[in-house]
C-alpha cells in the first residue's frame, strides 16, 4: 500500500509526529518554555500520575522534542524514541536504565573513542564492567557471556575501521542469552540499516552526525524497537518489578511492548536530566526533512573518493567495505545494500610527518572532531579521538599511526579529488 | 492481579490498586491481538478516581492462562465468570472491537451483571474480509501491517500511553506480534478474526441489554467505520453516540477525547442519554 495511512521512508522523514498546530504553522513550532500550565489541580495530579499524557515539564518531555522522537521511531521502525542531550547521554541512559553496580556488559571492540572511554574507565569505577569482543568473532561474543551480563554493544559499522556488525547473529547470540542488543547506528542512519529490522532490540543515534547533518547541533537519540521480553529474560528487575520510585510500577505490566522507554523517560530523564533542548530538537528535526537526499549524495561522492583512493600509490589500505578488499565486503552487501556510510579511514604509506602534512595542506575537508557534517572533514585519530589508547588497543581498533579518516561531505565529487590529490603531493614532498 | 477462573489463572491489570468491595467496578476488554495495555490511560485514571478496574488479558492472551475463546459467546461466558471470580456483583462494561461484542454479548447474558456498557470501535456484524481471515492464518505479519494501516488515522498522534514521543503505529505493531507469540498453540489473529466475523447474535443481545449504553466511534474508523455500528445503535433500549476525531486506535490516538466520553458516561450516565 502507499499513501498517507502507510507511508514511505521519505513522507515520514518529513511527516512523522507533525501537523499544523492551531496557528496553522506548517513548519514545527520550537516551544521554548520550561513548563506547560495545568487545566486545573486535578489535570495536574492526572498528568504526575500518567493517567493522562501530555507534558509538564521540558526535562521529561516537550512537544518539539517529540516530534522528533516520533520521527525517529517512524523512521526506525520502533514503539517510541527519547532525546537527549548527546549521544554519549543516549548510550548512557540505555545503560543507566538496565542495570547498576555489579553488572557487565559484552560490547563490540570497534567503537567511537568516547563509547570506549565510558565503558571501560568510567563505568568500571560504577561497578560496571565490560568485556570487549571483535564484531565478526561470534564465538567470541558467545564466549564473553557472564551470569551478571545485562546488555550486548556494537555499531553497525564500527568506528573507524567499518567493521561491519552481523546484527542477526549477534543479536541471536544475545537473545540466547537473555539479554538485549543495542545498536549504534550513527555513521549509517535509518537511511542505510534499520537495525531493528534486523533483529536489535535498541538503537541509539548521536544525532549530531547525519541526522541533523548540517555540524550545527549536539544530540542523541534512543529508539526502543518493542520486541526485547523483559519478564522472559529474567535478569532485568529494573523493568519487571515494583519500582520504589515511582508507586511500585511495574514497567512492564504498564507497557506491554516500551517498558524500557516507561523507565528510561521517568527515572533516566528525570533524575540524570540529560535532556535536549527543544532548539536543538527543531535543529536535528530540520536535517532529518532531507536526510535521504543527503544520504544517496553522500554515498555517490563516498564511491569516488574510495575508488581514487584505492588506487593511488601513496595509500597502503582503504577500509571501506564497498572494496572486495575489506574483510566485511560480503556481510556489508547483504545487510547494508545501499553503502556502509561515508566515514571511513586510510593510511598513507610513510611517516607520521607525511601524514600530519596531508592533513594540512588540505583546503575542501576542514580538519576536526566530527563526522557526519554536510561538510567533508579530516582527522588523524592516534592524536585525537583515540589518543588515550595504547599502540595495542589502537591496533585492535584497526588504527595505526598514519590512519586518516575521512568523512566526505556533499561537495562536488571532483572539487573533492582535487582536494585530495594536492594534500598528497603535499605528503610525497614532505617525505622527500 | 491474577484471578482464578474456570481453572485458569486470568491476568487483570487493576491501576496499581487493590479491590475494593465499596467501589464501582469496571472491567476493560480488549480486541483481537490485543492485551491490558492498550487500556493503560484508562484503567489508571478510573483506578484512581474512585473505580475499581480489571482489565484483563482474554484467556490465552499473554499474562492470562487458558484456552482462547473461539466464539464471542464463549468469550462473553469467561467475562461472566471473571465477575464471578472477583466477587463483584455488577461492573461496567468496556470494550473495544471484538472486546464491544464481548463486552456486548455478556451484557445481554447477563443483564442484571452490567450497570454500564461502553462499546469502543463497534460493529455489527463485525464482518472480517476473506482475504484478511486468510492472511491472518497464513500471513499473520503482512495482516498485522493491513490491520495497523487501516487503524491509524494520523501520522502525528498526540502524547499517549508511553508518553510523549510514542510512536503509535510502531507501538502496535509490536505489541500485534508480543500478543501472537505469546500463545505458541493457538493463532489468536485467526481465531479472533474468525469470532469477529462468525459473529450473529449483534441484535437479539443488544436487545436484551437494560443498562445505559455508550457507542464510542472513531470518525475516521477504517475497520469499525461509524456506520457500521447503525443496527446495534438501533436497537439499544438506552443507547448515546460519542464520535471521536480518529480511527481504530481510539485509546491510544484520541486519549483525551476517550476519556473525556468514558468518564462522563461512566459517572453520569443519565447526562448522556
Amino acid at each position: 500500500m502507499a499513501g498517507y495511512a502507510d507511508p514511505g521512508f521519505d513522507t515520514l522523514a518529513l511527516h512523522a509526529g507533525a501537523t499544523p498546530d492551531a496557528t496553522g504553522a506548517r513548519a514545527v513550532p520550537i516551544h521554548l518554555t520550561t513548563s506547560f500550565v495545568f487545566e486545573s489541580s486535578e489535570h495536574a495530579a492526572s498528568l504526575f500520575n500518567m493517567e493522562r499524557a501530555g507534558h509538564v515539564y521540558s526535562r521529561i518531555s516537550n512537544p518539539t522534542n517529540a516530534v522528533l522522537e516520533q520521527r525517529i521511531s517512524a523512521l526506525e521502525g520502533g514503539v517510541g524514541a527519547i532525546s537527549v542531550a548527546s549521544g554519549q547521554a543516549a548510550l548512557h541512559l540505555c545503560i543507566a536504565t538496565l542495570m547498576g553496580a555489579g553488572s557487565h556488559i559484552v560490547a563490540s571492540t570497534a567503537l567511537y573513542g568516547g563509547s570506549q572511554n565510558l565503558l571501560h574507565y568510567t563505568l568500571r569505577r560504577f561497578g560496571i564492567e565490560t568485556t570487549f569482543v571483535k564484531p565478526g568473532d561470534l564465538e567470541g561474543w558467545r564466549a564473553a557471556v557472564r551470569p551478571n551480563t545485562k546488555l550486548f554493544f556494537g555499531e553497525t559499522v564500527g568506528n573507524p575501521g567499518l567493521d561491519v556488525l552481523n546484527t542477526p547473529e549477534v543479536a541471536a547470540i544475545a537473545h540466547a542469552a537473555g539479554v538485549p542488543l543495542l545498536v549504534d547506528s550513527t555513521l549509517t542512519s535509518p537511511w542505510l540499516v534499520q537495525p531493528l529490522g534486523q533483529g536489535a532490540d535498541l538503537v541509539y543515534h548521536s544525532a549530531t552526525k547525519f541526522l541533523s547533518g548540517h555540524g550545527t547541533v549536539i544530540g542523541g537519540l534512543v529508539v526502543d524497537g518493542g520486541s526485547f521480553d523483559w519478564d522472559a529474560s529474567g535478569k532485568f528487575p529494573e523493568l519487571s518489578a515494583p519500582y520504589e520510585g515511582f508507586h511500585n510500577m511495574v514497567f512492564t505490566e504498564e507497557a506491554s511492548v516500551g517498558a524500557f522507554l516507561l523507565r528510561a523517560r521517568r527515572e533516566g530523564l528525570r533524575d540524570f536530566g540529560a535532556c535536549l533542548s527543544p532548539h536543538s530538537a527543531w535543529l536535528i528535526l530540520q536535517g532529518i526533512e532531507t536526510l535521504s537526499l543527503r544520504m544517496e549524495r553522500h554515498m555517490r561522492n563516498t564511491q569516488r573518493v574510495v575508488e581514487f583512493l584505492a588506487k593511488h600509490p601513496m595509500i597502503s589500505r582503504v577500509g571501506h567495505p564497498m572494496l572486495e578488499s575489506h574483510p566485511d565486503h560480503a556481510l556489508a552487501q547483504k545487510l547494508l545494500p545501499r553503502g556502509a556510510g561515508s566515514v571511513f579511514s586510510f593510511d598513507i604509506k610513510g611517516s607520521r610527518a607525511q601524514g600530519q602534512a596531508f592533513v594540512e595542506a588540505l583546503k575542501v575537508f576542514s580538519h576536526l572532531a566530527n563526522v557526519g557534517d554536510c561538510r567533508s572533514l579530516v582527522i588523524h585519530p592516534a592524536s585525537t579521538t583515540h589518543f588515550r589508547m595504547d599502540d595495542e588497543a589502537l591496533a585492535k581498533g584497526g588504527i595505526s599511526q598514519g590512519t586518516i579518516r575521512l568523512s566526505i561531505g556533499l561537495e562536488e565529487a571532483d572539487d573533492l579529488l582535487d582536494d585530495l590529490k594536492r594534500a598528497l603531493r603535499a605528503a610525497e614532498k614532505a617525505g622527500a | 492481579m491474577h484471578i482464578q477462573v474456570n481453572n485458569a489463572s486470568l491476568y487483570c491489570y487493576t491501576g496499581g490498586k487493590p479491590l475494593d468491595p465499596g467501589k464501582p467496578t469496571v472491567v476493560f476488554i480488549h480486541g483481537v491481538l490485543n492485551d491490558h495495555s492498550v487500556w493503560i490511560l484508562q484503567s489508571r485514571y478510573f483506578a484512581n478516581h474512585g473505580w475499581n478496574v480489571l482489565a484483563l488479558d482474554l484467556p490465552g492472551h499473554c499474562r492470562s492462562g487458558g484456552t482462547p475463546a473461539t466464539t464471542v459467546e464463549e468469550a462473553a461466558d469467561w467475562v461472566i465468570a471473571l465477575l464471578d471470580a472477583a466477587g463483584i456483583q455488577q461492573a461496567a462494561l468496556v470494550g473495544h472491537s471484538f472486546g464491544s461484542l464481548v463486552a456486548l454479548e455478556a451484557a445481554g447474558r447477563a443483564p442484571e451483571r452490567v450497570r454500564q456498557l461502553a462499546l469502543v470501535g463497534t460493529a455489527y456484524p463485525m464482518q472480517v474480509s476473506q482475504a484478511l481471515i486468510e492472511a491472518s492464518r497464513d500471513a499473520p505479519q503482512k495482516a498485522l501491517d493491513m490491520v495497523n494501516v487501516f487503524s491509524r488515522s494520523t501520522l502525528a498522534p498526540p502524547p499517549s500511553a508511553l508518553g510523549p514521543g510514542t510512536w503509535i503505529y510502531g507501538a502496535s505493531m509490536a505489541l500485534g506480534k508480543k500478543v501472537l507469540a505469546s500463545n505458541k498453540t493457538v493463532n489468536l489473529f485467526h481465531t479472533g478474526f474468525v469470532a469477529c466475523d462468525s459473529y450473529r447474535n449483534g441484535e437479539a443481545a443488544m436487545q436484551k441489554v437494560t443498562c445505559p449504553t455508550l457507542f464510542v466511534l472513531g470518525e475516521t474508523d477504517q475497520m469499525t467505520p461509524p456506520k457500521s455500528a447503525r443496527s446495534l445503535i438501533a436497537n439499544a433500549q438506552k443507547g448515546a453516540v460519542v464520535t471521536l476525531p480518529g480511527g481504530h486506535h481510539q485509546m491510544t490516538e484520541t486519549p483525551e477525547h476517550m476519556l473525556k466520553a468514558l468518564a462522563g458516561f461512566l459517572k453520569k450516565p443519565q447526562d448522556l442519554l
